[in-house]
């Protein structure tokens, strides 16, 4: 599927669903949701609209000035449950990839924006670095270091992720 | 002797560690693809594969290359143990910018990121001294990912192992898909509270399959396996027959009064790697 993917498209999507997905994907983790979190759209230094929220914090090596992912596995989406709801709703954002699920309060966030969550293995980051054909961007390297920093990164057939979450409030995790 | 020798053996080790998984643990994971189906095999299949990736490639397997935990037992023969710190640190240093590792310590007070994977603490180096003149090494980076579903229980004691068992496994469930499934627990019984901690990190050197010599502890960790295989949280959460790989159990005397329980959880990319540093400065990685 290519991003960004139609979202009557996203809508349709259900758990189980195996996808791929190429174009255009930001990372973003515990610090750059406070910071999406506390701004207004305009005032954000890229425009997420249409692109997948990628929760990962990769590990890059520069060569000649160019940034390239070594390893870019996902991150625990749970640690972005208390914002992640905030951020579907402020933002044109409809495709989450992470990793171990997210709680009922982003299940229902998926459901008002009619946006899904897409589960990759953590600790395949190597694998995931394969598929990033470009790192275009990078936002708040400086003040935030590189795992917490937005990248923002071309991939190509990104996959298999499952649907894990649907716009339907039907998830794969069970409840402890 | 040489400082810059044992650095360059100390990042051989690092890079061994953060690139490749022991053979117990990747033959582990394939018996558990085989008996996996749908979603679960599927997370199998990438994690396999990612394996063969990271080797080949020789890149950390997991982009959070983690916290590095040193375990050092240095023969009281050894001609250079007043090096051995600084030769660590300078090798993790080394090791970031070469391997490369993500730079993740982090100021708790100011949370800025200087880079070099060096703070207060840390590299952790546990300490343990043994006769002789060799130094053995043990590395064992540990993303957030896993230890962040670690978890201290000072129980009554009247809960006995029954409720040992039960606090383990309530820590499992809570951690679900989180700590990256199939997992490795390392379990700590007795002691104190810092120690019990500390038993359940080491515990996790321990081979996949390799159980305790005290046959009433590898009953323990047999049946703990075999609860938490149970519960059908399965590889990444996504349900299954497999949610870890083994359960490691050490013990320590406790006071009577307590009974503390230190759950410490690994990811599937159970990564450990070792080396012996000889008297005369030669050094091998295993």
């Amino acid at each position: 599927m290519r991003l960004p993917i139609p979202l009557d498209v996203v809508k349709k999507l259900r758990v189980n669903d195996v996808v791929y997905v190429t174009g255009n994907v930001f990372t973003a983790r515990d610090s750059a949701h406070e910071k999406m979190r506390a701004m207004n759209p305009k005032d954000l230094p890229f425009d997420p609209s249409g692109m997948a929220l990628y929760h990962c914090g990769p590990l890059m090596k520069q060569e000649q000035g160019t940034w390239i992912a070594v390893s870019a596995g996902p991150t625990t989406s749970s640690r972005m449950e208390d914002v992640e709801d905030i951020i579907l709703d402020r933002f044109d954002v409809h495709v989450i990839i992470g990793k171990g699920g997210m709680g009922e309060r982003t299940s229902k966030a998926l459901k008002k924006t009619g946006s899904v969550y897409l589960a990759f293995p953590g600790g395949a980051g190597v694998f995931a670095a394969e598929i990033i054909t470009r790192v275009s961007q990078v936002y708040w390297l400086e003040e935030l270091g590189m795992p917490e920093a937005v990248w923002i990164l071309e991939v190509k057939e990104f996959g298999p992720l499952i649907v894990a979450m649907d716009s339907t409030e039907q998830s794969l995790y069970r409840s402890p | 002797m040489d400082i810059r020798q044992l650095e360059r053996g100390i990042v051989q080790m690092i890079a061994k560690a953060e690139s490749e998984i022991p053979p117990d643990v990747i033959s582990a994971l394939r018996k558990a693809y085989d008996s996996e189906t749908g979603a679960a095999r599927l997370q199998l299949e990438i994690m396999l594969e990612n394996v063969k990736l990271a080797k080949r490639k020789r890149c950390p397997l997991c982009q959070d290359t983690g916290i590095l935990t040193f375990f050092v037992s240095a023969g009281t023969g050894f001609p250079a143990i007043g090096i051995l710190k600084e030769a660590i640190e300078r090798a993790v240093v080394q090791a970031t910018k070469e391997v490369p590792l993500r730079p993740n310590t982090v100021d708790p007070m100011t949370s800025t990121n200087h880079g070099d994977n060096l703070g207060y603490f840390l590299p952790h180096i546990l300490w343990d001294f043994e006769e002789g003149d060799e130094v053995h090494i043990t590395a064992l980076p540990k993303g957030s990912g896993s230890e962040n579903m670690s978890a201290l229980g000072m129980l009554s004691p009247g809960v006995g192992l029954e409720g040992v068992k039960r606090f383990v496994l309530d820590c499992v469930k809570k951690a679900g898909g989180k700590p990256c499934p199939p997992i490795v627990v390392g379990v700590g019984v007795g002691g104190s509270a810092d120690l019990v901690m500390n038993l359940g990190k080491r515990a996790l050197l321990r081979r996949v399959g390799e159980r305790h010599p005290i046959v009433l502890i590898s009953t323990l960790e047999k049946q703990l396996l075999e609860m938490i295989n149970k519960t059908g949280i399965g590889p990444m959460g996504l349900g299954g027959k497999t949610t870890a790989l083994d359960v490691h159990v050490e013990v320590a005397h406790r006071h009577p009064a307590s009974l503390p329980v230190g759950v410490v959880i690994q990811c599937w990319a159970d990564r450990r790697a070792s080396m012996t540093i000889h008297k005369d400065g030669r050094w091998g990685v295993q």
